[in-house]
């Protein structure tokens, strides 16, 4: 095969990428999308097979069942909850890919290399490291095996910015040494990358994490391209800055939804606040705390048994409701609580109100989270509304029910100036004309901010594990 | 290809996808970023080269780890996307299937 044609047929697969992606921008494509890019990668896999002849190597073959089974088995046992710490990790695998294939070109014995490929080498085996550790610290970070909160260390902006200059100079020298050296710095700039990765992530909030994620999405795409320079490969460059590209618009979209620049999340500064002494004092709840995992006591004075008069008002708010918005967020996931929001919908329904679902861009612990786990129990994503559409159609709804949400909810955000969440756009609740609340408990959510919803006459509140509170709704609706 | 070229290319399909990601509707964010993870294991063509151009045994069985890896996010990604997408119906779609049970 000329490269002239490995060329052109590596363009049509790219050009396959970007057609599946396109196919995307509408649920009912989104699939064949999926699948177009599934095929054009098996496409890619036998171009580059056979133009370097090497289709009947064994061992080529056996890592790549290896790493299918892997793949499936993940896959297929995934829980829809657990999507951001899967996305997390798979990033780190992309990146630590990245940098071995960079490091194996670097120091292998496949040939002198010119400058510009070790450059890139070098730079490859950099950001893939980086990439691999941070998304590490992430997904320790969204499984609970770290504590979610941010770690401050001593001088940390100092550790990060020589653990940055230390990665780059390193990364950077690989290229001009030879031999036994090269392999010693290649390995000292692996260290200094790992431990970047680190110091920059520990101090990422739990609440930034779907900033955090969207932003190492973009890393794995970014080293991938900077291998396909190392090696000279179209298809590795294009197709990383296609990844970059997509890791960038939603790390911007998120960015925009909570009303913060990537410095702010990167440096930590948007969970512990520097502004009023509530929000300081608060900030030092264990973020945790709200949405409280389910099973744990809420507080005595929270605990306090519903009134008859008040459950007989509840059931005839519900029965009485024609538009009825549910506001779901983390809490829901939480608590496992997407099925019982999808018999309160069917139930609401049954009694002639119409029901949709208002979707922060922020809520859960990943872009588009939430819908993912409506569509799980069957919600139709036509009633899956976007924060703009839901704040235009919330003035004329009866009834706003929310469940395990908070910040993204906090009329504070409007006023509460200094506090993290001061400017972050919300879903204006307080516009309807009832709010019932079914949260863990009162307690600020994790930016900190103290939630003034639930101190407002129109709003009832149902504290407690959201499986149950709902399920105490479904029981009110009058039949 | 030469370094130019590449570095164009780089530049077209960034700006590309970038048009065409921003049309990716909120809606569908998760499994755009799951569908991306599989994209990302791209790297495994490069993979699939440095490891048969290997001539130790070492940089053979880290090219095959490397291998491993991306083959995990290319599988793993795409299958967990294609899990998610079928997931997403409209309500016409939910209604007629809840009437066939």
């Amino acid at each position: 095969m000329t490269a002239a044609v490995h060329h052109i047929i590596a363009l049509i697969f790219v050009v396959g990428f970007l057609g599946g992606i396109r196919l995307m921008r509408s649920p009912r494509t989104a699939a064949q999308g999926n699948l177009l890019g599934a095929a054009c990668m098996l496409g890619a896999v036998v171009l580059t097979l056979v133009k370097h002849g090497v289709i009947g190597t064994g061992l080529l073959w056996a890592a790549m069942a290896a790493g299918a089974a892997i793949g499936t088995v993940i896959a297929l046992r995934v829980t829809m909850v657990q999507m951001p710490q899967l996305v997390a990790l798979l990033n780190g695998f992309g990146g630590a890919a990245s940098a071995i294939v960079a490091a194996v070109v670097l120091n292998g014995d496949a040939g002198d290399l010119n400058l510009f490929s070790r450059l890139s080498g070098g730079l490859a085996l950099a950001v893939g490291t980086v990439t691999l550790s941070g998304s590490l610290v992430a997904a320790g970070k969204l499984t609970g095996r770290l504590r979610p909160r941010p770690v401050v260390l001593r001088s940390h902006g100092w550790l990060t910015g020589v653990a940055a200059a230390a990665t780059a100079g390193l990364a950077l020298a690989v290229a001009f040494m030879v031999g036994d050296m090269r392999v010693a710095v290649s390995v000292a700039a692996l260290v200094a990358a790992a431990l970047y990765g680190v110091v920059m992530t520990i101090r990422i909030g739990g609440a930034d994490m779907p900033i955090t994620i969207s932003l190492l999405n973009s890393c794995s795409g970014l080293a991938a391209a900077i291998a396909g320079f190392a090696i000279g490969s179209p298809l590795l460059v294009a197709t990383g800055g296609i990844v970059g590209a997509a890791g960038l618009i939603l790390t911007q979209s998120m960015c925009r939804a909570m009303n913060r620049s990537l410095m702010e999340v990167l440096s930590g500064r948007t969970t512990v606040a520097s502004g009023s002494g509530a929000a300081t004092e608060s900030a030092t709840v264990d973020p945790q705390a709200a949405p409280r995992a389910p099973g744990s006591e809420p507080p005595a004075e929270e605990g306090r048994e519903h009134a008859q008069g008040e459950q007989a008002d509840l059931g005839t708010l519900l029965g009485a409701a024609k538009t009825v918005v549910i506001v779901p967020g983390y809490g829901m996931a939480l608590a496992q609580a997407q099925q019982q929001v999808k018999q309160l919908m069917d139930r609401l329904e049954a009694g002639g109100a119409e029901v949709n679902f208002a979707i922060h861009p922020v809520a859960g612990r990943m872009p588009g989270h939430m819908n993912v786990l409506l569509a799980e129990v069957d919600v139709p994503y036509d009633k899956l509304w976007e924060l703009d559409a839901a704040n235009a159609a919330l003035a004329a709804t009866d009834l706003v029910i929310i469940v395990g949400a908070n910040d993204v909810v906090n009329p504070a955000a409007g006023t509460a100036e200094g506090t993290p969440i001061y400017g972050m756009p919300i879903l204006r609740v307080a516009d309807a004309g009832k709010v019932i609340i079914c949260n863990m408990d009162t307690a600020p959510g994790y930016a900190g901010v103290p939630n003034p919803l639930y101190e407002d006459p129109e709003v009832t509140l149902l504290l407690g594990d959201a499986k149950e509170t709902v399920a105490q709704l479904i029981a009110l609706i009058p039949r | 290809m030469s370094e130019l070229l590449l570095a164009i290319l780089l530049v077209v399909a960034t700006l590309a996808g970038y048009k065409i990601i921003g049309q990716v509707p909120s809606l569908l964010h998760t499994p755009l970023m799951s569908g991306m993870n599989a994209l990302s294991g791209v790297t495994m063509l490069g993979a699939l080269v440095a490891t048969a151009a290997a001539v130790s045994t070492g940089s053979a069985l880290l090219g095959a780890a490397a291998i491993v890896l991306a083959t995990i996010n290319v599988v793993g990604g795409f299958l967990v996307t294609h899990r998610m997408l079928r997931m997403f119906r409209s309500t016409k779609l939910v209604d007629r299937q809840q009437d066939d049970q």
